[in-house]
């Protein structure tokens, strides 16, 4: 016999849908089947199955190889490490839950470390933005309800977020937009002919890295000024008629994503769409939301604010918390090599950081919480493999409207596998013993 | 538990009717008791005045629009950021502290129980992850109901029981404490970029009034018996002329009386009175309606009110009137946010600086004064900041100083700009009255705990009741030389006790307590109608599904005290 575990939360992406059906073998041992969610999501409960998971913490040795120590040893490194480096970096967070973002941010405070999550190179860029001209947004059930104009700008949904457009944005039938997708307009800005693109009613093809000045151009057709005859390599009639549809909707939305936050321009594009929104409140209702990518990235960001004050790039060194991207940021605290302890969890910037940045990773002690094998874990000191968040060990996590979900433990892990929060637990405890803290 | 016996202090209790005797409190097992043996630690309260913990009526304190705040204003934490210091995790932030700031703040100031005003029910793991976070301050959260689709369907046909079970339920689900209303209707109406600005302004679509989303509610909240009244925000917030729509808000709780087991007696709680006070046309001739507006109040018994005093602060707005951000920030052009929550509400948040060279400002100012100056019965008008829109909670201490003390007012108003101006457009110069402190006592504590239900439980400190004391460096019997030291003492207590653990001792912090998320736990008969239509929304219109809608399990409320109400009859 089998059973069924409904409502279940997808650990993947932002869109953290959470209407999936997963099927586990009746000692709730082996996880057998996914429904409902995307071919990545479902991949992501079963990739937990692989027979050749690795269990317990491994220590990279001086040639190369990996030898296997017990969590103690693996807690008793992490613990050292911290206490002893004038300047450690926790990174990630993005892929747990905010309880283990919580007690790391205890351990963080006790170490005086640096403390970032994935937000440096996704959405800080977005974050700068709304704290230079705020966010006018709101969570993805209105989109549902009631959007009649929805705007992908810089974002592929169709691959990256795979079940959004079914869940709230283009084909859902809500309360105010009862027959679904023809009750919508699609109007895609992307350089790329995208799978998402090739659905837009309207597709503006702009030129790489001239976000900017569609953006503006769009302001001033808003206001009937003059625009010249092509802008970003969009005719102006074309740009104009993007403005009027816009304007004639009840209530419209823009969703953005990497493509716009890191080209050209970073912060100033997201500035620009933010006042864009701004500026189409006058004529009609229009909000904007950024398309994170971690399942709970927004967490992260929002347990930083409740417990020190900013959503990323966070610097504890000096006692108290401080904020200054370019300063306190991790890429660039790698880069300059200012950092001597590597702390990685529920992230993986060994895939995604310059090559300057993960060599410095390599460099100085460090540890990666991760339950798979990645590059990251390929350039640590100290792997520690753990539970699979939101398969294993539930939590709470933030979708990408900010709306918490608690998520669902659906199989027992291996055996003796710790969880984040357990293992983070454990090294806070041995870090206050080394610290004397009480 | 141990024991505590704090001696000698003067006494200023309400509930006992105590007003500055000198007398031993006596503590055991975290409640006020007669007496405790002789191995009780002895504080010292000789010259000092002794109060039980103040409670806080209505503060945005934690949950999803005050950590939009943090989040948007990294420029809140300059110079506001205190290091991790023995007890005390760091801390930043001004206008929206961190949450562990904000818990040390109101300990330190002797506040122990807070109510978070405006929890948007989609979002309430998220308050309660703050509230925990929050430490040592008891604390509750208001979900927000004037603008939900169930109440606006089931009030446009009167249907008052079937409210009272969903009333019931979201309590239930979201761990919620009481019925808040912020300007009904015209937040739904924002879902379309609309407002209603009087209270018989339809609500697009859904074809009913202001007036009747809110007498409906103040039926509902009396037919379950909950332990607070409905708590609204009226239309109109905020606008000169206002004054009309708050009176005409608080004649729909004509004829209702108040029905519970907690001993309170109003129907309405009216939210930061100073906002909805306003006279005049246009900001060039904006005027005080105190005396009107008070006026109403005090001949009508069923109803209680909080000040919302504006403190000259830069500060943080923000509220689930979403029109109202829209319009502020088209007022003062500084950053706004906004969230729209499927089918319950939405919110705002803009940057503000109540400038005391800015006329309308200081008007403000004397308006917030003017409304506890002119309140006949303390026990129904409660100081508020209605943090952090008016101004932070930190300043409370001087908001009392104002308050206590005429040659203070007098010293604040001397300094505006447009001092004339406050003068002829308010009544503040021709108010005598200073607040005694025993009056203090009742608009920071005995009448907020009764207007909450909570008068069995904290307010007081008669035996029995929990043991949640502050102990002030003010001498009663001394004149006061200067008003700078009222507020000072009132800043850093002596010593706080909450629940009967000494928390704050010489001003500083030296336990996190046992802080408790204080919720409403209404049993109701079974409602099939409302439970089909609640699962119906969810399988339809929300974005969750019913069965992860809840805030369930201790990492959400880990310590949970719950108020029990009976309402299957």
């Amino acid at each position: 016999m089998t059973k069924t575990i409904t409502d279940v939360i997808c650990p993947f992406c932002g869109t953290l849908c959470d209407d999936l059906e997963v099927v586990v073998s009746d000692d709730g041992k082996k996880l057998l089947e996914v429904y409902n969610s995307c071919v990545i999501g479902t991949e992501k409960f079963l990739h937990s199955q692989a027979p050749d998971r690795v269990t317990r913490p491994r220590m990279h040795q001086e040639d190369g190889s990996w030898k296997e120590v017990s969590y103690d040893e693996a807690v008793e490194y992490s613990a050292q490490m911290l206490a002893k480096a004038k300047k450690p970096l926790m990174f990630g967070w993005s892929s747990t839950n905010c309880e283990a973002q919580s007690v790391g941010n205890e351990i963080a405070e006790i170490s005086k470390s640096c403390c970032d999550n994935t937000a440096a190179t996704c959405h800080g860029t977005t974050l700068i933005a709304v704290q230079d001209i705020g966010l006018p947004s709101c969570t993805l059930g209105e989109v549902k309800n009631r959007a009649d104009r929805i705007i992908f700008w810089g974002c592929n949904p169709a691959h990256a977020h795979p079940r959004h457009m079914s869940r709230y944005s283009i084909f859902p039938r809500g309360f105010f937009t009862g027959k679904g997708q023809m009750s919508r307009k699609l109007v895609v800005v992307d350089p790329r002919v995208t799978d998402t693109a090739k659905m837009a009613d309207l597709h503006l093809q702009v030129e790489q890295g001239r976000d900017y000045e569609l953006l503006d151009a769009l302001r001033v057709a808003l206001k009937n000024e003059w625009l010249p005859d092509t802008v970003a390599g969009i005719p102006a009639e074309k740009i104009r008629e993007t403005a009027a549809m816009l304007k004639s909707g009840r209530f419209g939305i823009i969703f953005f994503g990497m493509g716009v936050t890191q080209s050209l321009s970073k912060n100033h594009n997201i500035d620009a769409a933010i006042a864009l929104t701004k500026d189409l409140n006058e004529h009609t209702k229009f909000s904007i939301m950024p398309m994170r990518g971690h399942y709970n990235v927004t967490g992260s960001g929002e347990v930083f604010a409740w417990q020190f004050g900013f959503p990323f790039s966070v610097d504890l060194t000096r006692g108290f918390a401080r904020y200054n991207p370019g300063d306190t940021s991790t890429i660039d605290l790698l880069t300059r090599g200012e950092i001597d302890a590597m702390f990685t969890i529920g992230s993986d910037p060994g895939a995604h950081f310059p090559i300057s940045a993960v060599k410095h990773i390599a460099a100085v002690p460090s540890v990666c919480v991760d339950p798979h094998l990645t590059p990251t874990t390929g350039v640590s000191k100290l792997h520690v493999p753990v539970a699979f968040n939101g398969v294993e060990t539930g939590g709470n996590c933030y979708r990408m409207d900010n709306v918490p979900i608690d998520c669902r433990k659906v199989v027992e892990p291996p055996e003796g596998m710790l969880t984040d929060e357990e293992f983070l637990t454990k090294v806070r405890d041995r870090l206050k013993q080394l610290k004397g803290v009480a | 538990m141990s024991e505590y016996l704090i001696k000698n202090g003067h006494v200023f209790d309400p509930v006992q009717g105590i007003k500055g005797d000198k007398k031993d409190i006596a503590i055991k097992d975290g409640k006020i008791v007669d007496k405790v043996g002789s191995g009780a630690k002895v504080i010292d309260a000789k010259d000092k005045t002794v109060m039980a913990g103040a409670v806080e009526i209505h503060a945005h304190i934690a949950g999803p629009k005050v950590n939009l705040g943090r989040i948007y204003r990294p420029e809140d934490k300059l110079f506001s950021c205190t290091p991790t210091k023995g007890m005390e995790r760091m801390g930043g932030g001004a206008s929206i502290p961190t949450t562990f700031k904000t818990g040390y703040e109101y300990a330190k100031m002797g506040y122990t129980t807070a109510m978070e005003a405006a929890m948007p029910p989609l979002f309430s793991r998220h308050v309660h992850e703050e509230i925990r976070d929050t430490p040592i301050i008891d604390e509750g959260a208001f979900p927000v109901f004037g603008n939900n689709w169930f109440v606006l369907e089931y009030l446009k046909n009167h249907e008052i029981e079937n409210t009272a079970a969903y009333i019931a339920w979201m309590l239930r689900v979201t761990k919620g404490y009481a019925v808040k209303v912020v300007n009904p209707g015209g937040t739904e109406a924002w879902g379309w970029g609309l407002n209603c600005l009087s209270i018989n302004d339809p609500v697009p679509y859904f074809d009913i009034t202001p007036a009747e989303i809110v007498k409906g509610l103040i039926e509902a909240n009396e037919y379950l018996g909950l332990p607070h009244s409905m708590h609204i925000h009226p239309n109109n917030l905020g606008n000169p002329g206002c004054y009309e729509t708050t009176l005409d808000t608080l004649r729909l709780a004509e004829g209702f009386k108040a029905k519970n087991k907690f001993g309170r007696e109003q129907v309405l709680h009216l939210t930061h009175t100073q906002f909805h006070s306003y006279g005049g046309t246009t900001w060039g001739d904006f005027e005080s309606k105190a005396k009107e507006v008070t006026d109403y109040v005090n001949k009508n018994k069923n109803i209680t009110i909080d000040t919302g005093n504006v403190t000259l602060d830069e500060t943080t707005t923000m509220t689930a009137d979403g029109p109202f951000e829209h319009h502020l920030t088209g007022l003062n052009h500084l950053k706004w946010a906004n969230v729209d929550v499927e089918l319950e509400t939405a919110a705002g948040v803009v940057p503000y600086i109540y400038s005391p060279n800015i006329s309308v400002c200081a008007i403000q100012w004397a308006i917030g004064l003017e409304i506890p100056l002119m309140m006949k019965d303390p026990m129904r008008c409660y100081i508020t900041t209605d943090h952090p829109n008016a101004g932070p909670f930190t300043r409370y201490p001087r908001v009392i100083k104002w308050l206590m003390s005429r040659k203070a007012r007098e010293t604040q108003i001397n300094a505006f700009k447009h001092k004339d101006k406050v003068l002829s457009q308010t009544a503040i110069g021709t108010l005598d009255r200073e607040l005694s402190l025993y009056e203090l006592a009742q608009m920071t504590r005995a009448g907020p705990a009764k207007s909450l239900g909570l008068s069995a439980v904290c307010g007081g400190l008669a035996p029995g009741m929990d043991a949640d004391v502050a102990v002030y460096n003010f001498n009663p019997d001394k004149p006061v030389a200067d008003p700078e030291d009222i507020e000072k003492a009132f800043s850093r207590c002596a010593a706080v006790f909450k629940s009967g653990v000494q928390v704050v001792s010489n001003g500083d912090i030296i336990s996190n307590g046992h802080k408790r998320t204080l919720w409403v736990n209404v049993k109701t008969k079974e409602n099939p109608q409302v439970a089909r239509d609640i699962a119906e929304k969810f399988v339809k219109y929300y974005s969750m599904t019913q069965n992860n809608y809840e805030a369930l399990g201790h990492h959400f409320v880990p310590n949970p005290f719950a108020l029990e109400v009976d309402a299957t009859n």
